[in-house]
């Protein structure tokens, strides 16, 4: 702050944190503090808003509590966002590694350049591909088919599909933060503990994974929350088995015209991401801080 | 009695880069052997060849008589002190010591003990519970030894390990390098390229520049009998002639030169007629006329070290001549500006082929 000042001047240094906090209360916390309020009012007719029933209440909310299917959608996108984080996690990790401390810059390159190019596409574009992919008569059952390693084709959609569907639309964000954070690891460190006698697990248990905890928590962090508000994946690549709960946020508020109700539920989600997101910082003890760099 | 260590036409080659090449010498098991060359010699290199983390090109590496090819750097009886020392900067100072121990399965009462033991020996008592950062240079320094101890290493390899401590404590620490050696008795391969250390705390040195070693031997052979041009200017401080070899008589070499006639011992390969240079350390160079050999030099400047004062001069050829005088002699001492004549006695000059 003083530093903004000290380099900007008075009138200007006020002018751009005044734009910031413009830009705060208008883009991020106007829309949060409406979603409450929908959330916390009953769905009326535009004749009764502001009339006797136009009430603060939980109503929306413990409607979630004990809607069963609801209910149970969304304790699964909860636990299945985790998994998608942990996936993503097993095939970020080793890539991370390697890049990081194993390849020369342009095999680096290279990957990296491979891997990002496909990000230069839209995300539905994206899933759309996945969609192809993965269909009953699409490439991948036909190439499996004529290895031999299955018999008849396999249906992909589901809880498989969304699966690899997000693990691919998250790499990024799982990657460079593992990658950064391997990359400032003293490649000293891994030959000492080699030379010492560790075996490969423990030099990644003992010296690799907890210098690179933050960064692996901010990855982890970035994909369940990207996992949790996913849309476009589950309406792809999902089944009906296999519903997602922004689907259902979706459906009040475009097909039930309940917008109060999608609201609660959409609030429920983000209040429950948080509280899972800051309980595994705290298990990790990483602070914010470390994952906001 | 610890293992020895056995390098037989050890080479590296980088690409296009030929780090190291053609190295042989036996270093033997509870010896303090030391590699002294220059930056860039191929020191690191061979040193880590030794500990496996890199394969030689060709050659072969015997450790306790035993050929370590097929054996990475966690199967092989060494322990590597790093130039950056990587302690691990997350695990407290215990920990870091008995991290080999860990890795052997060790219960952790039993590495908390031998941890204890360790820090006794380092004189770090009651630090277990500090993180690295938490220490001192030298302290750090300590720790980073006791880990690399607490496998029981039959050959310990050091990389530097001194440089990045100041004056004093690298002093000091030498002194305990060296003792902690003479413990253990554990074989020390100690790396640097500073020559005053290796002189001082070495049972040998090897000397080596370009890839290539240029002489094994006891730091009082490599000062006085240098084998070759660049172990007689690398190693301690020397003035160097250029000359012609006239004759070699029991092995004297009579030479000509810019300043008439010298005699030093001769070299191995020298050979009558040959040019050559003969080498004179600037303790060996005495004012005054008494000698057979004599230099003349304008003086220039006279640095005082403490013990003594080094006299630096130039010779009518141009030739640079630096002459050290006891600081108790100071008092008769050429003045500056003053021609002097310095004398040294043959068997205190060396004189080698060149090239
Ligand atoms: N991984 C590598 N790839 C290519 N060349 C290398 C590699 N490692 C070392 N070299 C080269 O090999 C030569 C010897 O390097 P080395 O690190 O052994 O020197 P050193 O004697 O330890 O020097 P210093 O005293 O500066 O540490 C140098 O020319 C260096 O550039
Ligand atoms: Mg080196």
């Amino acid at each position: 702050m003083a530093e903004l000042y000290r380099r900007f001047g008075g009138g200007l240094g006020t002018l751009f944190l005044a734009l910031v906090a413009v830009w705060l209360a208008g883009m991020v916390l106007a829309p949060n503090v409406m979603m409450i309020d929908y959330a916390l009012r009953p769905n009326l007719p535009p004749s009764q808003i502001g009339g006797a029933n136009d009430v603060y209440s939980l109503d929306n909310i413990l409607y979630l509590a004990n809607e069963g299917v609801h209910r149970a959608i969304f304790l699964k996108t909860i636990w299945a966002s985790a998994l998608v984080a942990l996936v993503t996690f097993l095939v970020c990790y080793p890539l991370a590694f390697w890049l990081a401390q194993h390849a020369t810059t342009n095999q680096a390159a290279i990957v990296l350049l491979a891997l990002t190019i496909p990000f230069w596409i839209n995300e539905v574009l994206r899933t759309l591909a996945w969609y192809i992919l993965l269909a009953f008569r699409g490439p991948l059952n036909a190439v499996l088919l004529s290895l031999g390693i299955i018999d008849e084709p396999v249906r992909w959609y589901g809880d498989g599909g969304v699966l690899a569907g997000m693990t691919y639309a998250y790499i990024l964000f799982m990657l460079f933060p593992i990658y950064n954070s391997i990359e400032s690891l003293d490649k000293s460190q891994i030959e000492a503990a080699r030379d010492l006698g560790a075996s490969t697990w423990r030099i990644h248990w003992r010296v690799v994974i907890p210098h690179a905890k933050a960064g692996i928590a901010t990855g982890c962090v970035f994909t369940f929350m990207l996992a949790a508000g996913s849309y476009v994946a589950p309406a792809l690549l999902g089944a009906p088995g296999s519903r997602w709960f922004t689907e259902i946020i979706y459906n009040w508020f475009f097909e039930g015209g309940d917008w109060n109700r999608g609201a609660a539920y959409a609030l429920v989600l983000l209040v429950l991401c948080l509280a899972v997101v800051l309980v595994t910082l705290k298990l990790a003890r990483v602070s914010l801080t470390e994952v906001a760099k | 009695m610890s293992h020895s260590v056995e390098l037989h036409q050890v080479g590296v080659t980088f690409g296009a880069t030929r780090a190291v090449s053609d190295v042989s010498f036996t270093v033997e098991g509870g010896e303090f052997f030391s590699i002294l060359g220059p930056s860039g010699c191929g020191k690191t290199t061979l040193l880590r060849v030794i500990a496996g983390f890199l394969q030689p090109t060709e050659g072969r590496i015997l450790i306790g008589g035993k050929d370590m090819a097929a054996l990475g750097p966690n199967q092989r009886p060494t322990a590597m002190i790093f130039q950056s020392l990587a302690l691990f900067p997350l695990m407290p100072v215990w920990e870091n010591i008995a991290f080999g121990l860990e890795a052997r399965g060790i219960a952790k009462a039993e590495r908390r003990r031998k941890a204890d033991e360790l820090l006794k020996l380092i004189a770090l008592e009651g630090f277990g519970e500090r993180m690295p950062d938490e220490l001192s240079g030298g302290q750090r320094q300590r720790v980073a030894i006791a880990r690399a101890l607490a496998v029981e290493p039959q050959v310990l390899l050091l990389d530097e390990p001194l440089s990045a401590l100041d004056l004093k404590l690298r002093q000091h620490m030498r002194a305990e390098l060296r003792a902690l050696q003479k413990r253990t008795g554990v074989t020390f391969i100690y790396i640097t390229h500073d020559q005053s250390e290796a002189l001082a705390m070495s049972d040998r040195v090897a000397v080596m520049s370009a890839g290539v070693v240029q002489q094994v031997g006891a730091p009082r052979d490599l000062y006085d009998n240098p084998a070759t041009p660049f172990v007689a200017r690398f190693v301690g401080e020397t003035n160097a002639v250029a000359c012609t070899v006239k004759g070699i008589e029991a092995g004297i070499a009579t030479v000509d030169c810019a300043h008439g006639t010298l005699a030093g011992r001769a070299g191995d390969g020298l050979e009558s007629g040959a040019s050559a240079t003969l080498y004179v350390r600037p303790e060996a160079l005495k004012p005054g006329n008494s000698a057979d050999n004599a230099l003349a030099a304008t003086i220039e400047r006279v640095d005082f070290e403490g013990a003594f004062a080094l006299a630096h001069g130039v010779t009518d050829d141009g030739m640079q001549l630096v002459a050290s005088i006891s600081s108790t002699d100071l008092a008769a001492a050429p003045s500056i500006g003053a021609r002097a004549r310095f004398g040294f006695n043959s068997v205190n000059a060396v004189v080698l082929p060149d090239g």
